[in-house]
C-alpha cells in the first residue's frame, strides 16, 4: 500500500492538519451551518485514509495509536449515556437541552447537550470507518 | 424540472435493477449503489425542488426546503456507506475463499 | 391477578427455577421439589368444593386483548373442579411414582419436570378458562408439552414417530377447534362460553351453527383420541409410563371430553349432536375394545382400553344431551343419567386406568419387559402389584364391588333407554345401541382379564426376562395403592361423590335442567335388565378368555390393522415430497431468481395500483423552472449511469457509478441541500477508495456470456421498474394529498432546540433515536468486516488462498 510518492506524501503532511483542523470545524458549526457528527467523522476519517495511502498503514497506527474498534464503542457509548441522562432530570430518553453561557474568551456561548450526543456520533463514524478501512487495508 | 428528475430517478432504477440481475457480485453491488442514490433523488423530488433557501435558520431567508427529506437523506447515505462496505467485503472475501464471484456458481447444494 | 390465575401460573413459575434447583441441588432428586406444586393446588381445590356445591362459582378476570374480547377469565365451576381435581391429584400421585421410576442419575429428570409442570399448567388453564381463545391456546400448549414428553426419549425412533404423530393429529383438530370458537363468536360476538349460552337463541338458528360445531367435535375427538384420530394414542406409549398415566389416561386425552360437556350447553338438544357425539364414542368404545384383545404390550392394551373407555363416556355425553331435547320433564330425568354415569365414570377411569398405567410401569420397572407373551407367575414375586392389579382391572371389567361396576350399569341403563327414544329417528337403529354396548363390554372384560392374569399367573419365565423382578419400591406402590383403595371406596360409596362433586359438574352441563336432578347412586338396582348384561358379560367374557387361543384367528380374518395408521403415514410422507418439489421448485438457491420474483411482483402491484387510482390525471402542478445546469448534470448522470452495464473493466465500472455519485452531489448543491453535498462528497470518496482497496489484487472482470433470454428477462423487469418508479415520481409531484409536516421542525428548531442547522437539529434532537440506532447499525457492519476479515479458518489447505500468505493475527481457528 505504500506507493512512496514523495509530492503526495509532502503534501499530505500539510493537507492532512488543514483537513482535520476543517472537521473540527464542521463538527462544532454542525449545530447553526452546515457539518456535525457525521459530516466531522467522515471527513477525518478521511484525512486519516489520505495520509494510509500516502504512507501507509504502519505509520497511521503510529502517529495515531488508537483502536479503532474501541473508538466505535466510545462513540456509542457516549450516544447512549446522552440518552440516558436524560432519565436523571426525569424527562424522556435523548431529550436534549442546550443554554446560554458566558465563557471567558469565548463570550457569550451556547452549550447544548446535542453536541455530546453529537460527539459520540463523530467517534463512532470515525471508528467504523477506520476500522472498514483498516481491515481491508491490512488484509490486502 | 420535476420531471426532469423523475426520469433520471428511473433510469437510476433501471439500470441498477438491470445490475442487480446479473450474475456478477460486483455488479450486483454496483447495482443496490445505484439504486440508492435513485431513492435519494426520488425523496428530494417528492418534497418538491427549489422551493426556499438551505434549511439554515440563520440565512433569514423567507422560505426554506424541506428538511425532512434531508435528514432522511443524511441517514440513508451513511447508512449506505456502512451496507455497501459490508457487501463488497463480503464479495471480496467470497471471491477469495471460492475463487469465482459468479453467482450461479456460488449456489448453495440442495440441501440448505 | 386472583389467587385462581395464580393457581394457574404456578406451575409455569415451578418449571422456570426446576432447572436451577436440579443443577445446584443434586443430592436429592428433583421430584421431591415438584411434589409440594399439585399437592398444594390439591388442597386448594379441595377447599373449594363446599364452596362450588352451594352454586357459588368463583370468576376473576383480567382484560388481555380487550379489543378482541379476549380476556383471561378464570372460572371455577362445577365441572371445572372436577377436572381440576383430576388434574391435580394424579398430577401428585403421578409425581411421587416418577420419583422413584425416573433414576436422576441416567435420566435429564429437570427437562422431564419442566414439562410435566407446563403440562399440568396448560391443563388447568384449558379447563378454568372461561374464554375460549384463552382455552384454545392453554388447549395447544397441553399438545406442545405432551409432544415433548413423549419424545423425552428422542434418541428411540418410535419416540419420536410417536410425539410427532400425536402432535400433527391434535393441532390439526385443535385448529379446527379454533375456526369453530371464530364461528361461535361470528354467530354471539363474544367468546365467553357463558355469555355464548347466554345468546343461545341466536346461536342455534344461526346457519353456521352446525359447521361450528363440526369444527369443534374435530377438536375435541381428536384431542380425546376417538375413532378414527385414536391412532396417536397407542404410539404414545413410548412416553415414559408416569407420563402416560397422567397425560395419556386420565388428564389430557379427557380434555376433548371436558370440551364437550363444557360446550353441551350451547350445542347439547341438537340430533347432529347427538349422533355425532353418541356415535363417534360408541364406535370407538367398540373398535378400541376390540383391538386391545390382541396386542401384546401390555401399555397397548391400556391405551386402546383408554380410546374405547373414552369412547364410553363420551356416547354417555352423547346420549345425554337427549334429556336438553326434552326439557324440564319427566322424559329428561331418564336422560340426566347418562351424563351422571359419565361423570362417574370419568372419575373412575381416571382412578382405575391410572392405577394400572402404575402398575404396567412397575412390572416394566421390575422386569425390563411389559410383553405379556414373556410375562407370567409374578403373583407371588409381586404380590401387592398383583393385588392393585387385580382391583384395577376388576373394576374395568366392571366387577362388583368397585367403582367401575356401577358406572357400567348406569351405562346400560343409559343405552337401554337410548334404545327407546323416539325422537332423532333413533327408532331404526336403537336396538342397536345396547348391542354394542355390551358386545364391547364382553371385550372390555377379556382384555381387562388378560392384563391380570397373562401377567401375573401362569408359568413363570426368568429367562426371558432381563432383570430379575422383585417387589417395587414403597414409594412406587404407594401411589397405585391410594388409586385403588379409591376404586374400593367410591365402589362401596358412591354418594361421598355424588353431592359434592358429580351434581355441580352436571349443573355446568346441564344448566337448563340444573333445578332437575337428583344424582343418587344406588349400589344395589334390584334384579334387573342391567344386572343380567353383566352377568352375561361375566359369563361369556370367561368363555372368551379361556378359549383366547382358538378364537383369536379372527384377527387374521378381520382386518387386524384398520389401515388408519397406513393412511397417515402415507399422507405424510406425500406430503412432505410433494411440498419439497413445491419449494424446490421456486426456491433455486439463485439470488437473481428471487430478485425477478420480487421486482415482477413489484411492478404488477404498484402498476396496477398507479393505474387503478388514475394518478396520471394532470393536474398542473406548480413546477421548479429548469435551468441549463440541471440539463447539463442530468444528462452526464443518465448517461454514466446507462455506461456502467456495458464496462467491460471493474475499474470502469467502479469509476462510472463513482461519477454518478459525484453528480448526485451536485444536484444536492443545486438543490439547496449542502449537508448532504458535504457527507455525500466525502462518502463517496472514501467508498471508491474502499473499492480499489478491495479489488486491486482481484482479476479482472471476466466478460458475462449470457444467452438472449436471460438478457431479455432482466431488460424487461429493470425497464419495468424503471417505469414504475418513474410513475411514482411523477403521481407524487401531482397529487398532494395532505401538507407537510416540515413546518414544524423549521419552527420549533431554534425555539426548543437552539440550533440553526435544521437537518442536524432533526438528525441528533428531534429524531435522535433514529440516528442513535443508525450508528449501531454502522458499529455492527464495521465489526462484521472486522471479522469477515480477520476472523477465518486457518486449518484449510493453502492452495485455496490462491497461494497468499496469511495475514491472520488475532484469528481464532
Amino acid at each position: 500500500m505504500n506507493n512512496g510518492d514523495v509530492i503526495l506524501q509532502t503534501s499530505t503532511k500539510i493537507i492532512l492538519f488543514i483537513i482535520i483542523t476543517f472537521s473540527a470545524y464542521l463538527f462544532f458549526a454542525g449545530h447553526h451551518n452546515p457539518g456535525g457528527g457525521f459530516i466531522g467523522g467522515l471527513m477525518s476519517a478521511s484525512a486519516l485514509v489520505l495520509l494510509a495511502l500516502a504512507f501507509d498503514l504502519k505509520t497511521v497506527r503510529k502517529v495515531i495509536p488508537v483502536n479503532y474498534r474501541v473508538l466505535t464503542a466510545l462513540g456509542l457509548l457516549l450516544a447512549v449515556l446522552t440518552g440516558v441522562g436524560s432519565f436523571v432530570f426525569d424527562v424522556p430518553f435523548l431529550s436534549h437541552t442546550f443554554g446560554y453561557f458566558d465563557l471567558p474568551l469565548l463570550g457569550k456561548t451556547e452549550l447544548a447537550t446535542a453536541v455530546l450526543f453529537d460527539l459520540g456520533v463523530y467517534l463512532a463514524v470515525v471508528g467504523v470507518t477506520m476500522t472498514i478501512i483498516l481491515s481491508i487495508g491490512e488484509d490486502t | 424540472m420535476e420531471i426532469m428528475m423523475s426520469i433520471a430517478t428511473g433510469v437510476l432504477f433501471m439500470v441498477g435493477t438491470y445490475l442487480i440481475l446479473s450474475r456478477s457480485l460486483l455488479r450486483i453491488i454496483l447495482g443496490t449503489s445505484l439504486i440508492t442514490h435513485g431513492v435519494h433523488l426520488l425523496l428530494l423530488t417528492m418534497s418538491r425542488l427549489k422551493t426556499g433557501a438551505a434549511p439554515l435558520l440563520g440565512q433569514e431567508a423567507a422560505a426554506y426546503t424541506d428538511p425532512l427529506p434531508q435528514a432522511l437523506i443524511l441517514t440513508s447515505i451513511v447508512i449506505n456507506f456502512g451496507v455497501t462496505s459490508f457487501f463488497f467485503v463480503l464479495a471480496y472475501r467470497a471471491y477469495q475463499e471460492l475463487g469465482t464471484d459468479n453467482m450461479e456458481e456460488l449456489r448453495g447444494g440442495d440441501d440448505e | 391477578m386472583s389467587l385462581l390465575h395464580a393457581v394457574i401460573l404456578l406451575p409455569f413459575a415451578f418449571a422456570v427455577i426446576v432447572p436451577l434447583l436440579h443443577k445446584y441441588i443434586n443430592k436429592l432428586h428433583t421430584g421431591w421439589f415438584v411434589l409440594p406444586v399439585p399437592v398444594l393446588l390439591l388442597t386448594y381445590f379441595l377447599q373449594r368444593i363446599s364452596q362450588v356445591q352451594d352454586g357459588r362459582v368463583i370468576e376473576e378476570s383480567i382484560p388481555w386483548i380487550p379489543s378482541l374480547n379476549i380476556h383471561f377469565t378464570a372460572y371455577l365451576d362445577g365441572l371445572s373442579l372436577l377436572f381440576s381435581l383430576l388434574i391435580t391429584g394424579i398430577g401428585s400421585l403421578v409425581v411421587l411414582y416418577s420419583i422413584y421410576y425416573m433414576s436422576k442419575d441416567k435420566e435429564a429428570i429437570h427437562r422431564f419436570y419442566v414439562y410435566l409442570l407446563i403440562f399440568m399448567g396448560a391443563m388447568l388453564g384449558v379447563v378454568l378458562s372461561d374464554n375460549l381463545i384463552v382455552l384454545y391456546g392453554f388447549w395447544e400448549l397441553t399438545s406442545l408439552s405432551s409432544f415433548l414428553l413423549i419424545a423425552f426419549w428422542y434418541q428411540r425412533e418410535r419416540s419420536r414417530y410417536g410425539a410427532l404423530k400425536s402432535m400433527l393429529i391434535t393441532v390439526f383438530g385443535g385448529f379446527a377447534m379454533l375456526a369453530g370458537f371464530i364461528l361461535l363468536y361470528i354467530m354471539s360476538g363474544s367468546f365467553s362460553v357463558r355469555e355464548i349460552i347466554a345468546e343461545l337463541g341466536t346461536v342455534t338458528e344461526h346457519s353456521l351453527f352446525i359447521p361450528a360445531m363440526l369444527l369443534v367435535l374435530l377438536g375435541a375427538f381428536t384431542k380425546s383420541a376417538q375413532f378414527p384420530f385414536h391412532i396417536w394414542l397407542p404410539d404414545a406409549m413410548e412416553a415414559p409410563t408416569p407420563v402416560s398415566a397422567y397425560l395419556h389416561s386420565a388428564t389430557m386425552v379427557k380434555a376433548g371430553i371436558y370440551l364437550v360437556a363444557r360446550l353441551s350447553p350451547i350445542f347439547a338438544g341438537d340430533a347432529t349432536w347427538f349422533w355425532l357425539v353418541s356415535g363417534f364414542g360408541l364406535v370407538t368404545l367398540m373398535w378400541g375394545s376390540y383391538s386391545a384383545v390382541k396386542q401384546t404390550d401390555l401399555k397397548a392394551i391400556l391405551a386402546f382400553s383408554t380410546i374405547s373407555q373414552l369412547g364410553l363416556i363420551m356416547s354417555l355425553l352423547g346420549l345425554g344431551s337427549a334429556a336438553v331435547y326434552f326439557g324440564y320433564g319427566e322424559q329428561s330425568a331418564i336422560y340426566t343419567g347418562a351424563i351422571t354415569a359419565a361423570i362417574f365414570h370419568l372419575i373412575n377411569h381416571a382412578t382405575f386406568k391410572g392405577a394400572l398405567f402404575m402398575v404396567a410401569g412397575i412390572v416394566d420397572h421390575e422386569t425390563g419387559t411389559r410383553d405379556i407373551r414373556k410375562l407370567g407367575g409374578l403373583m407371588s414375586l409381586m404380590p401387592i402389584t398383583f393385588t392393585l392389579a387385580l382391583i384395577g382391572t376388576f373394576s374395568m371389567a366392571g366387577l362388583p364391588p368397585f367403582n367401575g361396576f356401577l358406572s357400567k350399569e348406569m351405562f346400560f341403563t343409559a343405552v337401554l333407554k337410548a334404545s327407546q327414544l323416539d325422537i332423532f329417528n333413533v327408532q331404526s337403529v336403537g336396538v342397536l345401541i345396547p348391542v354394542v354396548a355390551w358386545l364391547a363390554s364382553i371385550l372390555t372384560f377379556v382384555y381387562s382379564m388378560i392384563i391380570v392374569f397373562k401377567t401375573f399367573t401362569g408359568k413363570y419365565q426368568p429367562e426371558k426376562l432381563e432383570k430379575k423382578p422383585h417387589e417395587a419400591p414403597l414409594g412406587m406402590l404407594l401411589p397405585p395403592a391410594v388409586l385403588a383403595s379409591l376404586v374400593i371406596v367410591f365402589g362401596l360409596f358412591p354418594n361421598l361423590l355424588a353431592y359434592s362433586i358429580i351434581e355441580p359438574a352436571m349443573v355446568s352441563i346441564l344448566p337448563s335442567l340444573a333445578d332437575e336432578f337428583i344424582v343418587k347412586i344406588s349400589f344395589w338396582h334390584g334384579w334387573s335388565t342391567e344386572l343380567f348384561m353383566t352377568i352375561g358379560v361375566v359369563g361369556i367374557g370367561v368363555l372368551l378368555y379361556l378359549t383366547l387361543q382358538r378364537w383369536q384367528k379372527v384377527y387374521n380374518v378381520l382386518p387386524g390393522k384398520l389401515s388408519f395408521n397406513r393412511l397417515y403415514d402415507r399422507a405424510l410422507s406425500t406430503l412432505e415430497n410433494s411440498s419439497l418439489r413445491m419449494t424446490n421448485s421456486y426456491m433455486t438457491g439463485s439470488i437473481r431468481h428471487y430478485m425477478i420474483y420480487i421486482f415482477a411482483f413489484f411492478i404488477a402491484v404498484l402498476g396496477y395500483l398507479l393505474f387503478k387510482l388514475d394518478v396520471f390525471n394532470w393536474r398542473n402542478a406548480e413546477l421548479a423552472e429548469l435551468s441549463i445546469y440541471e440539463v447539463v448534470l442530468t444528462a452526464v448522470l443518465v448517461a454514466a449511469t446507462l455506461a456502467v452495464p456495458f464496462a467491460q473493466k471493474r475499474l470502469t465500472a467502479i469509476i462510472l457509478v463513482g461519477a454518478v455519485g459525484y453528480m448526485i452531489v451536485l444536484f444536492f448543491v443545486i438543490l439547496s441541500a449542502p449537508d448532504l453535498a458535504l457527507t455525500q462528497m466525502i462518502v463517496e470518496t472514501v467508498s471508491v477508495t474502499l473499492f480499489l482497496l478491495c479489488f486491486y489484487h482481484l482479476p479482472k472482470l471476466r466478460k458475462e456470456i449470457t444467452s438472449i433470454p436471460f438478457k431479455l428477462t432482466n431488460a424487461i423487469i429493470s425497464v419495468g421498474v424503471g417505469v414504475i418508479v418513474t410513475a411514482i415520481a411523477l403521481a407524487v409531484t401531482n397529487n398532494r394529498l395532505f401538507d407537510s409536516i416540515s413546518k414544524y421542525y423549521l419552527e420549533e428548531s431554534y425555539n426548543s432546540a437552539g440550533g440553526n442547522n435544521v437537518v442536524n437539529v432533526i438528525l441528533v434532537d428531534f429524531r435522535g433515536f433514529d440516528t442513535l440506532l443508525e450508528i449501531m447499525v454502522l458499529g455492527i457492519a464495521s465489526l462484521g468486516i472486522y471479522s469477515m476479515i480477520k476472523l477465518r479458518h486457518t486449518d484449510e489447505p493453502l492452495d485455496k488462498r490462491h497461494g497468499r500468505t496469511k495475514t491472520d493475527k488475532g484469528g481464532k481457528a
